[in-house]
């Protein structure tokens, strides 16, 4: 399944990516299997997703919870509370 | 109903003659403008840096000024925010609302403006004398938004 992955503000930093095309295993289907896939891939990414800060997620543009589910073609972000205005 | 992301300046005088000029059954223009501070957390600010997300952005304050407009009786609003670095003293953002009377619109405004602190991707980074730092979500922000929710209007 493959989806594109963005990141921003202070989490961009902390992964060195802003955006990437990813090929999941199929049995990653929701938000909280993504932050968990991605954990394996270092500490930084492990320490990101350990539930010590709030990450939040939307899929296609749309704010969702951890339990939204992902299908192939989705664009999922991940960023942390917004500070505009 | 209008959005605009940029990152050039605005002029608030001439948005809102645009604004006012629209319709003559407009009675009231209600405005806030937002400007960067020299000062947060008791250190000095140098620059200020927005980052968005595009596209999510856009959606989230139409969505807001929808709900805006589904609650209170205007006839228009507007939203321009500024994004990229900015120093103390620009101008960062405009909320502007039009309606026949001044009440629905004063809400409208507030309502637009809470919401968009919490609900719309942008971020802040301080360029400060100790150097750079992103800026915290508040909870006061948070809490501003939620008493829209116990409220029908």
């Amino acid at each position: 399944m493959n989806i594109k992955v963005l990141y921003f503000a202070r989490i961009k930093e902390a992964v060195n990516y802003s955006t990437e095309d990813i090929d999941l295993p199929s049995d990653i289907t929701t938000v909280t299997a993504l932050k968990n896939y991605l954990s394996l891939r270092g500490d930084n990414w492990a320490n990101l997703f350990n539930g010590k800060q709030v990450v939040r997620a939307a899929i296609n543009h749309t704010l969702v919870d951890d339990l939204a589910a992902i299908k192939t073609g989705d664009e999922v972000a991940f960023f942390p509370p917004v500070t505009g205005g | 109903m209008s959005v605009k992301i940029q990152i050039e300046d605005f002029d608030v005088g001439l948005e809102l003659s645009k604004l006012r000029l629209a319709s003559p059954s407009i009675g009231a223009i209600v405005s806030f403008v937002g400007q960067v501070r020299d000062v947060n957390d008791g250190d000095t600010i140098n620059t200020l840096t927005l980052e968005h997300y595009p596209i999510m952005t856009e959606k989230a304050l139409l969505v807001i000024e929808s709900e805006a407009k589904m609650r209170w009786n205007i006839i228009d609003s507007l939203i321009i925010h500024r994004v990229g670095t900015l120093q103390p003293c620009d101008q960062i953002v405009l909320v502007a609302v039009s309606g026949a009377h001044r009440v629905e619109a004063f809400h409208a405004c507030e309502f637009i403006m809470d919401y968009l602190k919490t609900s719309a991707p942008f971020w802040k980074k301080e360029a400060t004398e100790h150097g750079e730092r992103w800026v915290e979500a508040k909870l006061s922000d948070d809490a501003a938004k939620t008493r829209w929710l116990n409220q029908l209007k």
